[in-house]
């Protein structure tokens, strides 16, 4: 690349003193002085912002490919573990708040916190979720009183200095289903049930992992022995889970007539999952359209006052006029 | 008198009433704004946010 344009330019250059007549040594030494225009080529391709540059080009793209693949380009690696170690990706589903203008469907929230109350809570608590948080979202502030009053909570101490039982209030959190994670672990064969506040959040493929997992129980396949009271999911990783399959059709009764299919359940708790996450999904989407209209409005003006205020500049012609030489 | 030497009359030519329009007008923007918008939004997700399903569950006050 270098050589070539060095000897392009030397010839541009041989040509240009071939035509000047007797100045045969600018093309002698074409290749070593500073030229005219190949010389700024020249002077463009070795300067320092370009050596810097083209550095910083080099090293970031390694640095991206690195980032979002995990291992640096071209340099093989050895694996011991096999691809079903780390449990097969999930499934990608249509959920009707994929799109980027969508919210939750509401319907959905209140059925999936259906299913949680009478199947997960059983094992899986909920502990940044309070009564209140529900009201507006899939409850009236009416049906989330009542739901919190059949819960008995300890508050205190009291003038006795004694802790004394109350029915719940709507600013108190989803009662855990174990007092502690020893006593969780120790319902459970050693495992322990995770809390499912975040849990769409913490996991790699979030909804799709998590109604991936729940419908995705199977028998091992043939060569694969896991221990007694395992589970086997292709979906997590290592395969064996503790967690056995528990939505089966029917298991629950909608209140609004709808079939409870397994994959009905798992989409609807799924939902609600989802919203106990990201409770501010909603709003957020309404603010990121505004987001968008202002800024990109803003953004179009500033374009305008731009040319605007350089039309002029970039337009103006300069006139030189040399003066006249009268004479010695 | 043309509309626009109307408009730089009342509002441009004095600064004590420029001033107050611009306030005015960034109010009445704002709430007409956030208007548009949620028409916007809710007409996109009919039937899927808590204010359209909310009449199913709630109960008339006594």
């Amino acid at each position: 690349m270098f050589a070539a344009a060095k000897n392009a330019g030397a010839l541009r250059a041989a040509s240009r003193a071939m035509k000047a007549g007797p100045r045969t040594t600018t093309a002698r030494f074409a290749s070593s002085s500073a030229g005219s225009s190949s010389g700024s080529f020249e002077s463009f391709l070795n300067s320092r912002l370009t050596l810097a540059s083209a550095s910083l080009a080099a090293v970031g793209t390694v640095a991206w490919y690195t980032h979002l693949y995990g291992t640096l380009p071209f340099v093989g690696e050895a694996h011991a573990s096999a691809a079903s170690d780390e449990g097969m990706h999930p499934i990608a589903y249509p959920w009707s708040h994929n799109g980027v203008l969508d919210t939750f469907d509401h319907a959905s929230i209140r059925r999936g916190y259906q299913v949680y109350r009478e199947v997960c809570a059983a094992c899986h608590s909920l502990n940044r979720i309070a009564w209140r948080n529900l009201v507006g979202v899939s409850h009236t502030a009416d049906e989330a009183r009542a739901m919190a009053e059949e819960v008995e909570y300890t508050d205190g101490p009291n003038d006795q200095g004694e802790m004394f039982e109350r029915p719940g209030k709507l600013a108190d959190y989803m009662p855990p289903p174990y007092p502690n994670d020893e006593a969780a672990r120790a319902g459970n064969g050693g495992a322990l049930p995770p809390d499912l506040s975040l849990i769409v959040k913490a996991r790699h493929g979030a909804s799709d992992y998590i109604f991936s997992l729940l419908t995705g129980y199977i028998d091992p396949p043939a060569g694969v022995e896991i221990r007694e009271g395992m589970n086997y999911n292709p979906f997590f990783p290592g395969g064996a889970l503790s967690m056995g399959r528990v939505l089966f059709d029917g298991l629950v009764e909608y209140e609004d007539g709808t079939p409870a299919t397994t994959s009905q359940m798992a989409k609807d708790v799924t939902t609600f999952l989802h919203w106990a996450s990201e409770p501010e999904h909603d709003e957020r989407k309404k603010y990121g359209i505004k987001a968008v209209i202002i800024l990109s409005t803003l953004f179009c003006i500033s374009i305008y006052v731009k040319r605007f205020k350089w039309i002029p500049i970039k337009t103006r012609k300069l006139v030189y006029e040399p003066p006249v030489n009268k004479g010695h | 008198m043309s509309l626009s030497n109307v408009f730089y009359n009342t509002i441009f030519k004095r600064n004590s009433t420029f001033v107050p329009a611009v306030f005015a007008g960034a109010f009445a923007w704002s709430i007409g704004f956030e208007i548009a918008v949620t028409k916007f939004h809710d007409s996109w997700n009919k039937g899927k946010q808590w204010k359209d399903i909310r009449d199913k569950y709630a109960t008339v006050e006594e």
